[in-house]
């Protein structure tokens, strides 16, 4: 398939996603000067927002379709670097997604950001929330080292702000200081990772032309100092997009940021630090030692089991999809781990078939987290409320909400037909061809990696039965849940579209990857597309029909068919049905505490891994009769779960950052003369190094 | 085979799954009843029972919503669609192609997924109890099946159906040290996920031990008789994939060989039921905290078939 290019119509795809670039730019400096009409702003806001996105998306979604590279110059910027601008199907594939669900969330923030308005200035979100798009774009269509950093600090820093919106509660201005501290130190990292690249680049140091892409794609890089810039650029990217052990930072800014914040920080922020990676390591540095894609495909396994444990475990709803991210990113990693292990041993297809998996599911991720998010966003806004242990039977007053809600648990959960299954398939068949590889001990190893991303698989599953059943089935554990009430129409629709994208991510999943063929062709020079529909439209055939095949439309229509069929069948005969109370074992009076919460619902998950967390469990009893417990009074069980991670690796650098600190304190005296000594010593320091 | 000949097998595929299964399970119910010393009712026991479900009214929880309601339809959908994939009579099923051996995995799933938050939707502690435990076991199943499908895979370098059974008939002597641990690894599984003793017991409402009875206490009427019908379909499924995997001899390639074949699926059908009785009747129900041991055996043995592959053969 190639979609008509509308270069034919003489416009450039880029000129477009520029102007709308310049849009939301322009509608983020415009924000402050309606700051006294704020409702009226937020309906005329939020929808050109959504149509600067949408306008984005369309030209992005044609440019991978025809598979064209455009390069661009914007002669802004440093003197002798203008800024390089470069949408190619890499690109192209991110600011869809980008876009695309930019374009979502904005329609459900019109609904969304009015349940502010005279709580708090609406302004901060006004501001930010279009500069962040702009920032995330901006990151994705750079071609130089600098305005790729430039792009990456205004997407850091506009959402620095949005996590900060709801400042006064103190949790919140913590979250928003890790995040801007680990944000900082990825940056640093992904700065000294172009550094290293442009200062080998062969260019030399007098002019800026190191740092462009291009330069860096042509230079020839050492085996050394090409892993250490993929060292950096992996940590760097790895900090932004979550994966254990950097991850601490993402369970708590993503929650803390208004819902539609999270959605967008979830599903498309994490998918720029992917971006990243997979430009650093295909399409620059060429994958050219094993231990990259074995680095990436530990790591990942890693990230996507410690992230569902700790979702599973986790009470708060919005804490419970952020770790959820984790994992999933996790998978994303599995991905293009084995692409960079196939594409090392010159298995271009199977390179194309692992990758397609990654950027499937980075697709996928964006879809239905978002989604998540934006329910998780409905229901803080009718019930201001993200503990599960105080919801319950939200279905019976948010129809909409949790059936929308429903599809993403499904979509996440990887069930056919909904989309997250297509991804994991492929990343399971990914795994399947590893036997043919040449080294022995990858074959050993990697289908034990296999039943690691199963066992995620069912885990992840298990999460969102909690998350569902919990929040949304059995009856309300507390008085507000039982009077919630269902969103506006615009955070319906909002929520509405991507799910439907679910849907038919999962029924079509043929066509999708002939769309993104140009992607994988320009990261591993090979594509599954045609393999893919080598079958026809309805079957996914990702190496040969032999091979194995999946067919999403055919087992929706047989599903769809026989449940139709049984259902007129047993309603042709009426047996009445009778509402009585549930069954209570005859003992009446069952109430809403009975009912299996979240803590217990997770408690055999807990039991068995246990030691992947640090458990503060405690019972204590009040007794009726002083020291005798034979007659027990009220029980209280109260459960701590903390990230192992923190105490291990975080709490050590903080601890001696402020050992060091203490040090330095040391040479500040505050009396003139001693400074003026310091600054003299420094001088003949330097000038006997000089001399 | 042509286009009518491929839509009959299948149509005899479908209606064998679902009409065949609740005849497997009286089977299994009175090889129980004999070998406990008691009298059977009779194979035809389940047929009657569903009939009669089927003709009650139904008794619904004041605050049951509409995916307590859906959910029997969603259940017996899946698992009959789950059953007219696999190639047990003929290899040549043309809805074969619409799934491989991992596509059948997440369509049990889809069952379960939806039967937990049935369990879920009452909120009853007995409920909410079964969910819980049944995601565990599952969870803790899956790395096994996956394992299992696997090293299946490393043989015929396929994970569809009908190709392994084509690879796996064409073996004159199919019986490698990999293969072994695979099929008592795959029993392992079967036992947990069709919820059999030692993992759960069928036939007990004894609260504190049910798991899939805890789920579907509160359905009545035809919502139960689809939820029983169903839980017999997956035992019938998952015998036939062990049929499909292990011991597919037999299985027609064209539609004159169809009866023979069906006769001889009535047979190892019999032959399983025994096995499964022997294992249920010789075991107790273990503690639902030792089931990660009985699982992480599955997945040893699974694993202990992988690597035996790669050395051995």
């Amino acid at each position: 398939m190639s979609a008509p290019a509308l270069t034919t119509l003489g416009v450039s795809h880029t000129e477009i996603i520029l102007t709308s670039v310049c849009a939301l730019l322009l509608c983020g400096f415009l924000a402050p000067f309606f700051h006294n009409r704020e409702k009226f702003f937020t309906s005329l806001f939020f929808p050109v927002i959504a149509l600067a996105s949408f306008v984005s998306f369309a030209a992005s979604f044609l440019a991978v379709g025809s598979g064209l590279t455009e390069n661009y110059l914007i002669s802004a910027g440093l003197p002798g670097l203008p800024f390089h601008v470069r949408l190619d199907p890499l690109s192209g594939f991110f600011i869809t997604v980008v876009s695309l669900l930019s374009f979502f969330v904005s329609i459900y923030s019109v609904g969304y950001v009015k349940t502010f308005i005279g709580r708090q200035p609406i302004s901060v979100i006004a501001v930010f929330y279009p500069l962040f798009i702009a920032g995330m774009i901006m990151t994705l269509l750079a071609n130089d080292a600098f305005f790729f950093l430039m792009g990456w600090e205004v997407m850091a820093i506009s959402s620095y702000f949005l996590v900060l919106y709801e400042d006064r509660n103190p949790k919140n201005r913590r979250a928003a200081l890790l995040y801007v501290v680990m944000a900082h130190v990825g940056a640093l990292s992904i700065l000294l990772s172009f550094a290293v690249m442009a200062g080998l680049g062969g260019v030399g140091q007098e002019t800026f032309q190191g740092y462009t892409f291009d330069a860096m794609r042509s230079a020839s890089h050492t085996p050394f100092w090409a892993g250490v810039a993929f060292l950096l650029a992996f940590v760097g990217f790895g900090a932004k997009a979550g994966v254990v052990p950097l991850h601490v930072w993402l369970p708590e800014a993503h929650p803390a940021a208004p819902s539609n914040v999270s959605a967008l920080m979830s599903g498309a922020m994490l998918k720029t630090a992917v971006y990243g990676i997979l430009r650093v390591t295909f399409d620059i540095l060429h994958v050219s030692q094993l231990w990259w894609g074995e680095l990436v495909l530990i790591v990942g396994l890693l990230s996507a089991i410690m992230g569902v444990l700790y979702a599973i475990v986790e009470n708060d709803l919005k804490r419970l999809l952020a770790y959820s991210s984790v994992e999933n990113i996790g998978i994303i990693l599995v991905g293009m781990g084995l692409a960079m292990i196939f594409y090392f041993f010159h298995m271009p297809l199977l390179s194309a078939l692992a990758v397609t998996a990654a950027l499937y599911h980075a697709l996928n991720h964006a879809m239905f987290k978002g989604l998540l998010f934006m329910g998780a966003g409905s229901v803080l806004h009718a019930t201001n409320e993200r503990n599960m242990e105080n919801m319950g039977g939200l279905i019976h007053k948010m129809k909409w909400t949790s059936a929308i809600f429903l599809a993403g648990a499904l979509s996440i959960s990887a069930l056919p037909p909904f989309n997250g299954f297509v991804s994991e398939w492929l990343t399971f068949q990914a795994f399947l061809m590893s036997p043919s590889l040449t080294s022995q001990r990858l074959n050993l190893l990697i289908p034990l990696g296999a039943a690691l991303l199963a066992l995620t698989a069912v885990l992840s599953a298990s999460a969102f039965v909690k998350a569902f059943g919990v929040s949304f089935l059995g009856q309300a554990r507390s008085k507000h849940c039982a009077e919630a009430h269902e969103s506006p129409w615009s955070m319906r629709i909002g929520m509405l579209l991507p799910a439907v994208v679910c849907l038919l991510l999962g029924v079509f999943p043929s066509s999708v990857i002939n769309w993104m063929s140009s992607t994988s062709s320009l990261l591993v020079g090979e594509t599954i597309a045609k393999s893919a529909s080598g079958f026809g439209w309805a079957w996914l055939t990702p190496v040969a029909a032999q091979r194995a095949s999946y067919s999403a439309p055919m087992l929706l229509l047989g599903i769809i068919s026989v449940l139709v069929i049984v259902f007129i069948t047993l309603h042709a005969r009426k047996n009445a049905i009778h509402r009585v109370p549930p069954w209570d074992c005859g003992y009446g009076g069952l109430t809403p505490r009975m009912q299996y919460n979240s803590t217990s619902f997770a408690m055999p998950s807990r039991l068995i891994f246990g030691f992947f967390f640090r458990l503060k469990e405690t019972v204590k009893t009040d007794l009726f009769h002083k020291r005798s417990p034979a007659f027990p009074g009220k029980m209280k069980y109260s459960l701590r779960v903390r990230d192992r991670f923190w105490g291990l690796l975080y709490m050590p650098v903080i601890d001696a950052v402020f050992r060091m600190g203490k040090l330095t304190a040391k040479l500040q005296h505050g009396r003139i003369h001693i400074y003026l000594a310091y600054s003299f010593a420094t001088v003949i320091i330097l000038l006997l190094m000089v001399l | 085979m042509n286009i009518l000949e491929q839509l009959l097998t299948e149509a005899m595929q479908i209606a064998l799954t679902a009409l065949a299964a609740p005849l497997f399970v009286g089977w299994v119910r009175m090889l129980k009843c004999w070998s406990q010393g008691r009298r059977a009712p009779g194979i035809l026991q389940p047929y009657r029972n569903l009939l009669k479900l089927f003709s009650k009214d139904i008794l619904l929880a004041e605050n049951a919503s509409w995916v307590f309601r859906a959910t029997p339809y969603v259940v017996f959908g899946t698992i009959l669609m789950a059953g007219s994939v696999i190639p047990v009579i003929s290899s040549e099923l043309p809805l074969s192609a619409s799934a491989d051996i991992i596509a059948l995995v997440a369509l049990f799933g889809i069952a379960r997924f939806f039967t937990a938050l049935a369990g879920m939707d009452v909120g009853t502690s007995f409920g909410g109890m079964g969910s819980s435990r049944e995601m565990m076991i599952a969870s803790l199943a899956e790395p096994a099946v996956l394992m299992t499908a696997f090293t299946v895979s490393l043989f015929s370098h396929s994970t569809s159906l009908s190709v392994i059974v084509k690879y796996v008939q064409g073996l004159s002597f199919f019986l490698s040290p990999s293969m072994a641990f695979v099929f008592f690894a795959f029993i392992l599984i079967m036992l947990a996920e069709t919820g059999r003793v030692p993992v759960d017991n069928p036939v007990t409402h004894l609260e504190l031990t049910m798991i899939h009875e805890g789920m579907i206490l509160e359905y009545s009427g035809r919502h139960l008789a689809l939820m029983e019908w169903a839980g017999m379909m997956k035992l019938f499924v998952f015998s036939s994939l062990g049929i499909a995997l292990f011991s597919p001899w037999g299985i027609a390639s064209d539609v004159a060989g169809v009866p023979f074949a069906l006769l001889l699926v009535a047979l190892k059908l019999t032959a399983i039921g025994v096995i499964v009785v022997l294992i249920e009747t010789g075991m107790a129900k273990m503690r639902i905290f030792r089931v990660p041991e009985f699982l992480g055996t599955a997945f040893l043995l699974a694993t202990l078939g992988m690597l035996s592959h790669f050395m051995l053969e």
